[in-house]
């Protein structure tokens, strides 16, 4: 589905969203707020100049809009993949979009993410991955990368992980396994613009991904990993 | 000191922890014998490694009380699975409850551990909220990058968001690895087998003259020891707007002036060097000779 339709939505009682070269950037009401929107659109792969871009708006937002909320939609297929993007130094351009987020954050933005149709990798982790809160529709795709692909680096084979995808989160595609091992806060469905506001509305505090994969039974390790090393204990809590 | 001995590429996670520190003054977190391995390479009938491929820990670095972590080459390519990012997470995460001054990492990764997909993906994500927490909180965090598996994917996006990173020329900093994209774009977009080109485009000496690693040094321990005990001392840690806004226009000039280049060579030519086909030959002193009056973003 294109973006406006999910925008007019979210935003009934309207939005400035604009597009160019699949950035996508403005301010939209939601309630009594006015929001900052920024994202890409069209499966974009996220180049230099895209990352450069949403990184620009952030800081332009943080800037002009104290404390305004900001809404990263999301559609990426992953970080470009291009020598000339790798020469300029593509990571360099990630991670400024990911501290121009954090950023905000701790100027007092409130930063929420919305995977409105698909999330891969690099693309993600600078935006979604870096929000408060990241939320996504129930037939958004999310993932690292394809199985056939995976099956190549990894060397075990295509119909095995088809298999393993099917009963395990970790290699499944799709919203409900983000949500299982605590990537995704929820996922929205029914009145677009209820669910907005309830996440424009609810509290946030720190990372707590790690906690509510283990609570969700998505991943059971990470927390009890880092509650060991944070508590000097060598062994992990059962 | 022989040179294999003193050698960062050649040393394992472990040596290079024993021979960057004071001696003897490190100790472990969940330790080996701890046995907390991958709860997801069993069922690929993947080896395991009791830990994880990451070494975390407390050491002195000249007296001063610091953390430090390793990530094992040798290991999946060091790459980034639930527990390995875990371990990260809780380190950076204590350094702030007891108030370190500074974590060392010493990265060495592909970035996402694939046979751990969805969960490694957002164990990186997990790792780069908590060094910009632990920025946040006043403890500076430096990378260290010179190992043979380069740093690659999320952990290139990780590395950049600490305060700063040391590099040998040998060692390797981007995002997507040669492969990947020769295999997505095709041989005439990046031919991986070009060994010189794969250098010129992801080693130490073209991250220092962009201004994306803020040390070059030769491939020592010793060599990195000393410009670690600077890098700590970097001030202030945390991130503002005035700082970032400065980043903003250096990535932007970046694109204006090099954006239309396709080789490396170009961009340093472009920079002042006069004899760019001689740099891939300089020893590190001679290339920062060379180098520093000319590269971006010098601090």
């Amino acid at each position: 589905m294109d973006w406006q339709t999910r925008a007019n939505a979210m935003f009934p009682l309207g939005h400035s969203l604009t597009e160019l070269d699949n950035f996508l950037s403005g301010s939209a009401q939601s309630g009594a707020q006015t929001i900052a929107v920024v994202g890409t659109t069209g499966h974009a792969p996220i180049g230099v100049e895209i990352a450069l871009a949403q990184a620009r708006f952030v800081l332009q937002t943080v800037r002009e809009h104290p404390r305004r909320p900001i809404l990263m939609l999301v559609d990426t297929a992953g970080q470009r993949l291009r020598h000339r993007d790798e020469m300029l130094g593509i990571n360099s351009y990630m991670a400024h979009l990911g501290k121009c987020v954090e950023l905000a954050r701790r100027q007092g933005h409130k930063v929420i993410a919305l995977v409105y149709d698909q999330a891969l990798s690099g693309g993600f982790i600078t935006s979604g991955l870096m929000a408060d809160a990241c939320y996504a529709l129930p037939d958004a795709t999310i993932r690292v990368m394809g199985l056939p692909a995976m099956a190549r680096i990894t060397k075990v084979s295509e119909q095995r992980l088809t298999e393993l995808a099917a009963s395990n989160p970790v290699f499944a595609p799709g919203p409900e396994n983000y949500l299982r091992m605590g990537g995704l806060q929820d996922i929205w469905s029914g009145d677009l613009a209820a669910r907005l506001q309830e996440a424009l509305a609810a509290e946030t505090t720190g990372d707590l991904r790690s906690r509510l994969g283990q609570e969700r039974g998505g991943r059971m390790f990470a927390q009890r990993v880092i509650e060991a090393i944070m508590a000097d204990r060598d062994v992990l809590a059962p | 000191m022989n040179n294999y001995v003193n050698s960062y590429l050649e040393s394992t996670a472990r040596e290079r922890i024993e021979r960057l520190f004071d001696p003897g003054s490190f100790v472990e977190f969940l330790p080996p014998a701890s046995r907390v391995i991958s709860p997801h390479l069993g069922q690929l009938d993947a080896a395991v490694a009791f830990d994880d491929g990451v070494v975390v820990g407390r050491a002195f670095l000249d007296g001063e009380t610091v953390f430090a972590a390793a990530q094992e080459g040798g290991f999946m390519g060091g790459a980034v699975g639930e527990v390995h990012g875990a371990k990260l997470v809780g380190l950076l995460r204590r350094a702030v409850t007891e108030k370190i001054g500074a974590v060392l990492l010493l990265l060495e990764s592909g970035g996402v551990r694939l046979h751990e997909a969805n969960a490694g993906l957002i164990a990186v994500s997990e790792v780069m909220r908590a060094v910009l927490d632990a920025r946040a909180a006043g403890v500076a965090v430096v990378t260290l990058a010179g190992g043979s598996n380069g740093v690659f994917g999320g952990m290139g996006i990780v590395a950049r968001c600490t305060n700063a990173i040391v590099m040998s020329e040998e060692g390797r900093l981007a995002m997507s690895g040669p492969e990947v994209i020769e295999t997505a774009s095709g041989v005439e977009e990046f031919d991986s087998r070009d060994r010189a080109l794969v250098w010129r485009t992801t080693g130490g000496k073209h991250r220092y003259l962009l201004g994306d690693c803020q040390a070059i040094v030769s491939d020592s321990v010793a060599e990195f020891r000393q410009a670690a005990i600077a890098a700590c001392r970097a001030q202030p840690t945390f991130l503002c707007l005035a700082e970032l806004d400065q980043e903003q226009a250096m990535l932007g000039e970046r694109i204006e002036r090099f954006g239309a280049m396709s080789d490396p060579l170009e961009i340093w030519a472009a920079l002042g060097v006069e004899q760019p086909a001689a740099i891939p030959m300089l020893d590190a002193a001679q290339f920062v000779a060379v180098a520093r009056p000319r590269r971006l973003g010098g601090r």
